[in-house]
């Protein structure tokens, strides 16, 4: 005695909101149901667990249907097979798109490829979450980025047409693809600290001022790739350290600025020549694609370790790099404010958001 | 030449890949429209191309324009090899035939191929430049309007109903030619399609000629069947109702000929008929006491019916026929080898074969003789020796009396003439149905054997013929000239097939309906209703002078009750009492009808779906004496499903049922019985008398606890249904309180006898208080079996209703939320030696768990009625049973249900309330409601619930307005210090409790649909004829859709319920495609009429075929349409207004 074939189709395509989390978060059908009748459903709707099971099952089916539709959310809109509320597509969209912090801080800045998919169950034994629920996020991340790879303006805002995303998802995509594209060192554990949010910041920065997009608007290029020429500017900075009266003069006029300003003023001014160089030559290597993943890496190892070793506030920080940053136009040899600046801008606030007391 | 079809193709898109190595495709568009092709340019390596074609055009006659479907077909062009078929559209360019459909075909369809499904859209326009053909030989009949809707059409007036059309087409099944050995899968369904797409359009081409040659112009309650015959054919079959209908916009002259005429109603919950001038009283002519030969020129179509009743020698192939028709009380089966219509007479004559319902025969001394008459011997030796075949002549003998003269001779007249006063309508324009007989219904089991000529299918006309003459002499037994809501179906399996017709017998006003059938001054028909004054009653005649209307002076609100037949002579036995509503005429105690609830009708609380299921196993057998086998079973099987009827609606408290459907079903080895209905509480009708339970040894004590505790139960079940139903019945409120606590059975009845005789001074029937008990004996296990079959089922949950008519009694104010839905489901019966009992729990455990998912499902709609629920059961194979389940679920404002409750519940009464009245009786409602200390409202709770004491009661002495409005109040207090007193009864309260929340809930769903924004049309989807909160502006045309699925990838495809659910889904997106296409947003009375899945799972097959129809319409929304007064008030006085035009 079994029910062989069991199915409800509705004009409106009926989705229940709670069962579509346990769906994507990779739940089989019978342990969705356990997690339904926990959650009091029987007891409020009067139902039996036969009753779930067949929902659930139906459900899940639905959006299995679905799930092809999802790959293309813009095709969910004027698909014929679900008449589904445009809200309701919304939602369906934001969810799938919708990944866990945890994972995506294990796969960011890897390579998007079949062996990183390999080693998802990884993965998931270390984060806890559901292996299809990985592989899920996972495709989303590879679907997105061979999408807008391809694709010529600007990032987040080609994210946000293509896939129906809300802002600060197609932002978090935007920073995802970037990170994945140029490959950024994250993994270290020196860098385990850091949560998705502040790579996703610092991302956000390079965007927005590193790639040739940020520049001109109407560039062809794209914005996932850094600026070349901007990265090749970046080694004329050299002359800040190479330079000893440049870099005398440079560390005078910091000191004279942070004087009395902090309590941890001996070890900047002792630190002063050892952090200027770590922050010129980062600027100098970044023409090498290899520099620019170890980017994070060396702004922790050498700049922000440091000044945590010095029991640094974030304040000193700040403090730290503005006077840092201005005083440079105060030197009369220097010719590259306009470099130093687009520079500096990112690398202050992505220190700064990085450096956690 | 009179017509020119053009067809553009303008683009596609979403097309699939169909060149792996560029990941593209390179389309091109094949046009067909009979033997004529266009073709499209390549599109190169797109899958979005813009063909942007030329206008194709095709010049064909309009026989052809009427039957073809235009073809269009999507290939992939390839160099080297044949070009791939990505897949085809069918366009039925029908709707663009008649002025007043759609005009244009134009949008996305899906391209839709039989293996893969749906893959991609293509962009269509389709124009027709149509030259009316104007030949009198012509075989054409375009122009001709189809409609699904079972009643008329919301923006159409019914000028005549002219009657019944029916026409049939066989064909060859190309599933089953021998080159279907050669051809791949795809083709073999492609013709199929094609061909049912083919006979679809001719048969309706057919339709539309007879229903010119009565002189109408539109066919109404178009139903449209397939037979899937396997070797021995396809034959596709359709009935109708002509009419000629005008519509409602060019009412303007119509109405300055009749003042009092009102304007076309803006309320659409009920049909718009303009046209009536209930006020002008004609003289009527002397009174007829006796209907005799009534209906002798009633029908018009009398020409055009088909003549086959030569054909009797080929019915003799088939060994056996066997007729049965359901009678409410005892089932009746004849079965005779000669079917000669003579023949059928005498059965009318037995008493407990009538089609009409009520209470045990008079022939068994004591009515608890019904349990048993199961097994009773003396009641099958009766039946036997009718079933035995052993001459009707022998039971005719039997019978006598003056009855069988009067029968004779209207069978005499009917056969002079060949041709079926039926109607497919459910819902009839006032004054159109002036009164109810009952249900009568006909099978025949017949040996299907190979269609020799396609072009004379005489044989499948014979056979329904044969059930249609049968039809129509029990209605005649019944005193009925006519036959409502009347439909047809089968029931294959192998070569054995059950024909089954039903509807309901009736009496008509003469308004609508007229002898000549081609008269073309409708003016004359259109008479005004009359009334004459007098107290007696006169019989309506339908004789030659029909257009000169004698009607009833009953009042509409229960005029459809009383008895048709004549009093003395009834045609089998009958409890009839004086109507409980306008007191003059008789009406039975219970009343089985085909049809929809008549909107006048009066009616106590709200409706439930009620459904009696039935599983009963067979020998596996062939050919004859399969049918043999299967005939024996029928009788019994329709006998214990009445029987069921008939106590789960006294379990509710009710005494009627519209909209009843008996399904049966033959498999290999079972027979599956599935009756559904909307069981109601008609004010005029008598309450129902309670459910007993008698041991008939009562020996030991455990037993007599038992039989106790179950009485128990049964009270405490129908005590809960009617509160949960607001069966309130003002007369008898004292029953109703004293059940929950049990009374020794005969205090009970003597008392209620009693207190009839005080009610009732002079008008009692003596014989009334007979009926009161209807007595179960559990003496056999069968009967252990029924009562638990009646207790196991599941109340709903708190929120739902449910219903299978086209109108919730009881509940008014819809919400715009609907949620139309199909669900399948497949049993497999693992274990093959199940009993009788076994298979019926399994079967009703299936529907009622089916019922529970939808619940559940649909548990954000709370509070929420299932509408429309139309289950379909098969056996596809041996051990499988499935059911199929069509419903919409739509959303009511519960704040206004319990006024609604009070407004059904007693109409007289309201339309006395003036305004203030109305204001006074809220406030009173919300203080029984606020707070259980307001000490009026809780002692008259208290009083009317202590009630159960006898007495307590106060019998009402008049049945004044006023009287009947305190009681009513009195009811709605009652109902509502129950809730707060007994917070423990569990529905109530927590149906209280739910409100607000759900509420919220709908209106945010509500928001959810109106909001709009996507490139898709919102297209919304309906079993029933209207849309809550909107007007339909027009009807686009009928659709009619055919599609075959097939895989053999079923594991890949999501096992049998990912393959069903996907196409399913397939063909809703298919119609609702069409319908946008046609320039609609909505398609109304939609049904699913074949839904076959067969399966292979070890070769990893599947098919299915779905058939699909309704009607296109475009729909306003009332708020966009106009400022007007809350709707759901406009429908209350519309009532109310109505109510008081009958007395």
């Amino acid at each position: 005695m079994s029910v062989e074939l069991d199915v409800f189709v509705g004009n409106t395509t009926i989705m229940d909101k709670e069962v579509y989390q346990l769906w994507l978060n990779g739940y089989t059908v019978n342990d969705a149901v356990k997690v339904r009748i926990e959650g009091g459903i029987m007891e409020e709707c009067e139902a039996s667990a036969e009753v779930l099971l067949s929902d659930t099952m139906d459900q899940y089916r639905t959006f299995q249907m679905c799930e092809r539709l999802l790959h293309h959310p813009a095709k969910l809109a004027n698909q014929l097979l679900f008449q589904i509320p445009p809200d309701r597509q919304a939602m369906l969209i934001e969810r799938y798109y919708a990944f866990d912090d945890a994972f995506v801080r294990e796969v960011l800045g890897k390579k998007l490829s079949k062996g990183t998919k390999k080693d998802l169950d990884d993965v998931s034994a270390k984060t806890g979450i559901m292996l299809k629920s990985c592989r899920r996020q996972f495709d989303n991340f590879k679907r997105v980025f061979k999408v807008v790879e391809e694709l010529k303006g600007p990032l987040v805002e080609n994210i946000r047409q293509h896939f129906l995303l809300p802002d600060q998802l197609a932002r978090d995509y935007a920073a995802i693809v970037f990170f994945a594209n140029n490959r950024f060192e994250t993994g270290k554990k020196k860098l385990q600290y850091l949560t998705f949010h502040d790579f996703a910041f610092c991302a956000g920065q390079l965007i927005n001022h590193w790639t040739v997009g940020a520049v001109d608007n109407m560039m062809d290029d794209m914005d996932v790739d850094l600026d070349k020429e901007f990265l090749q500017d970046l080694k004329d900075l050299k002359i800040l350290i190479t330079d000893k009266d440049l870099l005398d003069q440079h560390k005078s006029l910091v000191c004279t600025a942070l004087r009395g300003k902090t309590n941890v003023f001996n070890e900047m001014e002792a630190n002063f020549k050892n952090l200027s160089r770590s922050l010129v030559n980062i600027a100098a290597k970044l023409i090498n694609a290899k520099d620019v993943r170890d980017f994070f890496i060396d702004l922790v190892e050498k700049f922000i370790e440091p000044c945590r070793s010095d029991k640094w506030t974030s304040i000193d920080v700040n403090l730290y790099l503005i006077h840092y940053t201005n005083s440079v136009h105060i030197l009369d040899t220097f010719k590259h404010h306009g470099v130093w600046n687009r520079y500096m801008g990112v690398i202050k606030s992505c220190i700064l958001r990085m450096y956690h007391e | 030449m009179p017509g020119k079809l053009k067809v553009k193709i303008v683009a596609g898109r979403h097309l699939p890949v169909m060149d792996r190595a560029s990941d593209l495709t390179d389309a091109f568009v094949d046009v067909k429209f009979g033997n004529t092709t266009f073709k499209t340019d390549v599109y190169p390596k797109s899958l979005n191309p813009q063909w942007n074609s030329e206008w194709f055009k095709f010049e064909v006659d309009d026989e052809d324009l009427q039957d073809e479907p235009l073809q269009i077909t999507v290939l992939d062009h390839d160099t080297y090899s044949a070009n791939d078929a990505i897949g085809k559209v069918y366009i039925d360019i029908d709707p663009l035939l008649c002025s007043e459909a759609a005009t244009v075909i134009s949008g996305w369809l899906p391209i839709y191929d039989t293996i893969h499904g749906i893959r991609g859209e293509i962009n269509v326009l389709v124009k027709v430049d149509f030259f009316n053909d104007l030949n009198r030989f012509r075989q054409s009949s375009c122009g001709v309007k189809f409609f699904c809707t079972t009643s008329i059409p919301r923006c159409y007036r019914a000028v005549m109903v002219h009657g019944f059309v029916e026409e049939l087409v066989v064909n060859e099944d190309p599933e089953y030619q021998w080159i279907d050995r050669i051809r791949t899968p795809r083709a073999s369904n492609e013709a199929r399609q094609r061909l049912i797409f083919l006979m679809s359009g001719e048969l309706q081409r057919k339709i539309g000629l007879k229903v010119l040659e009565m002189g109408g112009n539109a066919v109404v309650g178009y139903l449209q069947c397939f037979d899937l015959e396997g070797e021995s054919g396809l034959v596709v079959r359709a009935i109708g109702t002509a009419c000629t209908l005008e519509k409602i916009s060019t009412l303007t002259s119509a109405s300055a000929t009749h003042p009092s005429n009102s304007s076309p109603s803006k309320d659409m919950k009920e049909p718009v008929f303009g046209e009536e001038a209930p006020g002008i009283p004609l003289s009527s002519g002397p009174p007829t006491p006796l209907r005799v030969q009534t209906f002798s020129s009633f029908s018009p179509s009398k020409s055009y019916s088909r003549q086959s009743s030569s054909s009797d020698t080929e019915l003799s192939l088939t060994p056996k026929t066997v007729r049965i028709y359901l009678s409410p009380s005892s089932p009746a089966l004849v079965s005779d080898s000669s079917p000669l219509p003579s023949a059928h007479l005498p059965r009318h004559l037995r008493p407990g074969m009538s089609s009409r319902s009520t209470t045990p025969p008079p022939l068994h001394v004591s009515q608890s003789d019904t349990a048993m008459l199961r097994k009773s011997m003396s009641f099958s030796e009766e039946l036997l020796l009718a079933a035995s075949g052993m001459g009707s002549g022998g039971s005719a003998g039997k019978e006598a009396g003056p009855l069988k003269a009067l029968l004779r001779q209207q069978t005499q007249s009917a056969l002079e003439q060949r041709e079926y006063p039926f109607f497919t309508l459910t819902s009839f324009p006032p004054g159109f149905l002036l009164h109810v007989g009952g249900v009568v219904s006909a099978r025949s089991v017949k040996l299907l054997d190979r269609i020799h000529n396609p072009d004379e299918p005489e044989t499948r006309d014979a056979w329904w013929e044969e059930i249609r003459q049968e039809i129509k002499s029990h209605a005649k037994a019944l005193g009925c000239h006519a036959v409502l809501g009347y439909s047809e179906s089968t029931s294959i399996c192998e070569e054995v097939c059950i024909l089954s017709a039903s509807g309901t017998a009736a009496i008509l006003g003469s308004r609508f309906v007229q002898d000549g059938p081609l008269d073309t001054d409708y003016r004359l028909s259109r008479q005004p209703l009359v009334f004459s004054t007098g107290a007696e009653r006169v019989e309506g005649d339908m004789g030659s002078s029909a257009s000169l209307g004698f009607e009833e002076v009953a009042p509409p609100g229960c005029g459809f009750c009383h008895i048709p037949y004549d009093e003395l002579n009834i045609p089998f036995p009958a409890q009839l009492t004086y109507c409980y509503y306008c007191r003059r005429f008789k009406v039975p105690d219970v009343l089985f009808t085909t049809i929809d609830l008549p909107t006048e009708a009066n009616v106590t609380g709200k409706g439930c779906l009620i459904q009696a299921r039935l599983c009963r196993t067979k020998k596996k057998a062939q050919g004859e004496g399969n049918a043999t086998a299967i005939s024996n079973l029928l009788p019994f099987l329709e006998y214990e499903l009445h029987t069921q009827l008939m106590n789960k609606l006294k379990l509710r408290g009710m005494n009627s049922l519209f909209g009843l459907r008996i399904q049966i079903s033959v498999g290999e080895t079972m027979l599956l019985g599935l009756a559904s209905a909307t069981g109601v509480y008609l004010t005029a009708l008598p309450s129902p008398g309670r459910i007993q339970i008698a041991g008939k040894t009562p020996s030991d004590i455990t037993y007599e606890q038992h039989i106790s505790n179950m009485q128990k139960k049964i009270n405490d079940t129908i005590a809960k249904n009617k509160e949960l139903y607001e069966v309130n019945p003002p007369e008898v409120v004292e029953e109703m309180i004293g059940s929950p606590i049990p009374e020794p059975r005969q205090r009970s009845r003597l008392l209620r006898s009693h207190s009839e005789s005080s009610d009732e001074v002079t008008e009692l029937d003596l014989s009334h208080g007979k009926k009161d008990a209807f007595v179960l004996e559990i003496d056999d296990t069968d009967a252990v079996e029924d009562i638990h079959a009646l207790l196991t089922d599941s109340p709903m949950p708190p929120g739902f209703y449910s219903c299978n008519t086209e109108i919730m009694p009881g509940i008014q104010n819809w919400t715009s939320a609907i949620q139309m839905f199909t669900s399948v489901r497949v049993f497999r019966l693992n274990n093959a030696n199940l009993t009788n009992q076994g298979l019926n729990k399994i079967f009703s455990d299936l529907c009622e768990n089916l019922l529970k998912s939808l619940y559940f499902k649909l548990r954000s709609m709370i509070p929420c009625c299932l509408c429309h629920l139309n289950f379909t059961v098969a056996v596809p194979e041996d051990e499988l049973i499935q059911v199929a389940v069509t419903a919409v679920a739509m959303s009511f404002y519960k704040d206004q249900t319990l006024e609604n409750g009070r407004q059904s519940g007693d109409k007289t009464l309201i339309k006395a309330i003036t305004e203030n009245d109305e204001q006074l009786q809220f406030n009173l409602e919300l203080n029984a409601e606020s707070s259980s200390s307001n000490p009026l409202s809780s002692t008259k709770g208290l009083s009317d619930v202590s009630g159960s004491h006898p007495s307590a009661r106060a019998p009402p002495v008049d049945y004044s307005s006023f009287a009947d409005r305190c009681s009513s109040w009195i009811e709605q207090l009652r109902l509502k210090a129950h809730t707060i007193r007994r917070g423990s009864v569990k529905t109530t309260s927590s149906l209280e409790k739910a409100s607000p929340l759900p509420e919220g809930r709908s209106r945010s769903l509500q928001s959810n649909r109106s909001y709009s924004g996507s490139s898709v049309t919102v297209v919304k989807m309906t079993p029933l004829s209207f849309i809550p909160g909107a007007k339909i502006t027009k009807y686009l045309g009928i659709i009619n859709m055919f599609f075959i699925r097939e895989t053999s990838s079923l594991r890949e495809e999501g096992g049998v319920s990912g393959f069903l659910h996907t196409f399913i889904a397939e063909v809703f997106a298919m119609v609702r495609a069409h319908v946008a296409a046609l320039g609609g947003n909505a398609l109304v009375s939609y049904s699913m009429k074949e839904c076959v899945f067969m399966e292979n799972p070890n070769k990893n097959q599947a098919q299915s075929l779905i058939n699909v129809s309704g009607d296109a319409v475009i729909f306003v929304r009332e708020s966009e349409l106009e400022a007007t007064s809350v709707q759901p008030q406009s429908a209350a006085t519309r009532e109310t207004s109505n109510g008081g035009d009958g007395t």
